[in-house]
């Protein structure tokens, strides 16, 4: 049972990228493209832990917390960029 | 934990962890369609902000379920993850949305209300009286 679901949720997940990685290519302003990336890194995570789950390690737990960390604080560092025109004032 | 040694146990973890994997990777899915569905970036910014971080939770929630399936053991990791998700995606969120309004970008056309920042500027008229060291200042406004 958990195998068809692992199976259904891997292909959901992937074309939820495909679509974040269409509204970051074609985007037409700045704020769409940052708010794709955003999502992007949320469903990698979420991939990770379905990889996590296929293989039953516990290796990637430490990956998906870094990805989460990095990509918020990437993401305000760029939103504090078009805000102000600068980073650290 | 081996007061959880039993079948039905078994069975009932591993409906839930199948349940929580579909019904999480099904909602990161229509948020990613709404993203790309939706017609102006304020409308785009529901999915992103609200329905991804439910989500991914429930992808956590079922592998945190599926850890206590196979080992009989608790890994707070994930949990953690949740938080820090459920933590940063409103500010993100919020930032995003002063960088649209900061940008102006247009709102769709059958959006009705705009905040302040959109709206036109309240500028004040020139004074009907002219000013008494600026010659002609007063005569546009003047019958």
């Amino acid at each position: 049972m958990i195998g068809i679901a692992l199976w259904i949720s891997f292909f959901l997940v992937a074309m939820a990228i495909v679509l974040n990685a269409y509204r970051l290519l074609v985007g037409p302003s700045l704020p769409d493209r940052i708010i794709a990336l955003d999502t992007m890194y949320v469903n990698s995570i979420a991939l990770i832990i379905l990889y996590t789950i296929w293989l039953s390690t516990r290796v990637y737990f430490e990956g998906a917390l870094l990805i989460a960390m990095l990509g918020f604080i990437s993401t305000v560092a760029v939103c504090k960029y078009l805000l102000r025109g600068d980073i650290i004032e | 934990m081996a007061w959880l040694d039993k079948a039905w146990i078994d069975t009932a973890l591993e409906a839930m962890t199948a349940f929580f994997l579909v019904a999480g990777a099904l909602i990161t899915f229509i948020s990613s369609f709404g993203m790309v569905h939706l017609r102006d970036f304020y409308l785009r910014m529901h999915g992103p902000a609200k329905a991804t971080t439910l989500g991914v939770g429930l992808i956590l929630i079922a592998c945190m379920l599926y850890f206590v399936l196979i080992e009989r053991t608790f890994h707070i990791q994930l949990l953690l993850v949740t938080i820090f998700l459920l933590i940063t995606a409103p500010i993100s969120a919020h930032l995003l949305a002063k960088v649209a309004l900061h940008q102006k970008l247009p709102s769709d056309t059958t959006t009705t209300g705009a905040p302040s920042e959109l709206r036109e500027e309240d500028v004040a008229q020139e004074p009907d009286t002219p000013h008494p060291e600026v010659p002609g200042s007063g005569q546009r406004h003047s019958p």
